[in-house]
């Protein structure tokens, strides 16, 4: 086994924490059950380590093998990459072609390795028709950098691909181009949405973020479940404005929905506006390039915040629409220019 | 134009109550549930309002005390108030009003400089009290004084009255405005 090879699996097994060891090596299935048994997992990492790349040696793993071990660390780890979202489209006229595994896979490839040369290529097929594609960089005279790869998943039922955002910003225009034709269709564009949280990309993308659940609690009356009382609350204690809190809980409602909202962690809106000023001559207003201005909302979980702005008594209800339009326009990334 | 007016309804027997005006809820809620475990001689009475004017067509007992909160993380917070201050009657300021401004704590959140409420304060000739809600401790001393005010208000305490307070409150206040 290459020495590159050797190490590049012990840095990614080191990566996987101890409880999810045994999981993650049996999904990738390439050391068999009986090598599996002989591991002593309760020893230090170190040893487990040690003892699992010897076994790697005897059966001989290659750089595609190590790169599907990656696949999976991946999968389980989405969370640290960020996620962008590419969609493809056809060109006008075209039919919509019967989707072909192998087809595509092969034409991927071969996109890659005309134009680089040196890249590794790996596809690892899971339910939904998805496919994970991990590509490791090189150029016509260097190697791979194993280090440094691009992860795909690409839904073939769908336009939609949605990629790690990637340090070598060079290859993503080859990447676009190879997805393109080897799914054939016509024109690629990366969507301004951006997460580390795959699952609600998803959600967004496909619009499947809007499924109420059935809960045991319907049947308390929208008062008493909005305002989150006590049944033994203080009789000592009124709210004067329970008409207004029933209207923005309903707003809220109406705006959000009953059911749990994707997650993302940003929103950023950039301005590009001219300064508009009620008094005249002022010297912002005379400028004839507009102001440039950045706002970005940070948040672990930005649209329940959201949601809870109102009914926390933070915000005014109804919220802006720039805020409230995120997932039905699947952006988080906003450009405001004057119309 | 509902109005609060101090003055208009007659007093319940041994009965004092607060209103506590504030967008957030949650605070207002738990400074109700701080007070209410107080002793106090007086049946105690807490409402809650976000904002003024109150709905009109509910009965309600006389105000003897109205504590505008403050938060200082919130413009959306101060605004509120100073809408909410046009709906009360002048003669409430003597002594029947108080601010209450939360937050200053946590200084990185503040987005209200502590200079706008003070000036707040003081044009409204009424007392400016600082706690943080969200501190269990702050929050029950806080508790306390509010009670003991709002039994002067409510005039259970003999020989001090709403304006009494308020002179003395005035009296013991640091140097004046125009010297900050």
């Amino acid at each position: 086994m290459d020495e590159t090879v050797a190490e590049f699996i012990k840095r990614t097994i080191l990566k996987i924490p101890m409880n999810e060891l045994t999981t993650i090596l049996k999904a990738w299935d390439f050391l068999s059950e009986n090598q599996l048994q002989t591991v002593n997992f309760r020893q230090r990492k170190e040893s487990v380590v040690q003892h699992l790349i010897h076994l790697c040696e005897e059966k001989r793993a290659s750089i595609s093998d190590a790169a599907l071990l990656d696949i999976i660390y991946m999968q389980f780890h989405q969370h640290q990459k960020v996620w962008e979202v590419f969609q493809m489209s056809k060109g006008p006229g075209e039919d919509v072609d019967l989707f072909d595994m192998k087809q595509f896979k092969n034409s991927f490839k071969k996109i890659l390795q005309r134009a680089l040369k040196n890249v590794t290529v790996s596809f690892r097929e899971t339910e939904e028709n998805a496919v994970w594609i991990r590509i490791a960089w090189g150029t016509q005279y260097t190697k791979p950098n194993q280090y440094k790869p691009t992860y795909v998943v690409y839904y073939s039922q769908t336009p939609y691909a949605f990629t790690s955002s990637s340090m070598l910003r060079r290859n993503t225009p080859l990447l676009g181009q190879a997805l393109t034709i080897a799914s054939k269709h016509h024109q690629i564009v990366k969507m301004d949405l951006r997460s580390r949280y795959l699952d609600s990309l998803k959600a967004i993308v496909f619009k499947q973020y809007n499924q109420t659940f059935e809960t045991h609690n319907s049947t308390t009356p929208l008062q008493e479940r909005s305002l989150g009382l006590d049944i033994n609350m203080d009789s000592r204690i009124i709210h004067e404005n329970i008409v207004e809190k029933e209207r923005v809980q309903r707003i809220t409602q109406e705006t959000f929905g009953d059911y749990p909202q994707p997650q993302l962690e940003f929103a950023q809106y950039k301005l590009e506006t001219k300064f508009k000023s009620g008094l005249n001559g002022s010297i912002l207003a005379e400028r004839e390039e507009p102001l440039r201005c950045l706002i970005k909302f940070s948040s672990p979980h930005l649209l329940e915040a959201l949601k809870s702005l109102a009914p926390a008594g933070i915000a005014d209800a109804p919220l802006s629409p720039l805020l409230t339009c995120i997932p039905n326009k699947r952006m988080n990334y906003f450009k405001i220019r004057d119309k | 134009m509902s109005v609060l007016r101090p003055l208009d309804k007659l007093p319940g027997l041994n009965t004092a109550t607060i209103l506590l005006v504030g967008t957030e809820d949650a605070l207002l809620q738990q400074l109700a549930d701080s007070m209410l475990k107080e002793d106090c001689a007086s049946e105690l009475k807490v409402h809650l309002a976000k904002s003024l004017p109150l709905p009109s067509s509910v009965n309600r007992p006389r105000i003897d005390l109205i504590v505008f909160v403050v938060n200082l993380h919130s413009k959306y917070s101060l605004q509120n108030t100073e809408e909410s201050l046009r709906h009360v009657d002048a003669s409430f300021f003597l002594g029947k009003v108080c601010f209450l401004a939360t937050g200053a704590g946590r200084e990185s959140h503040c987005s209200i400089h502590r200079h706008t409420v003070v000036k707040l304060a003081h044009t409204y000739q009424s007392p400016l009290l600082y706690c943080d809600l969200e501190v269990e401790g702050f929050r029950a001393t806080m508790a306390q004084r509010l009670v003991r005010v709002l039994q002067i208000c409510a005039g259970h305490v003999p020989g001090v009255s709403a304006l009494n307070l308020l002179s003395l409150l005035r009296s013991s206040e640091g140097p004046s405005l125009e010297d900050l």
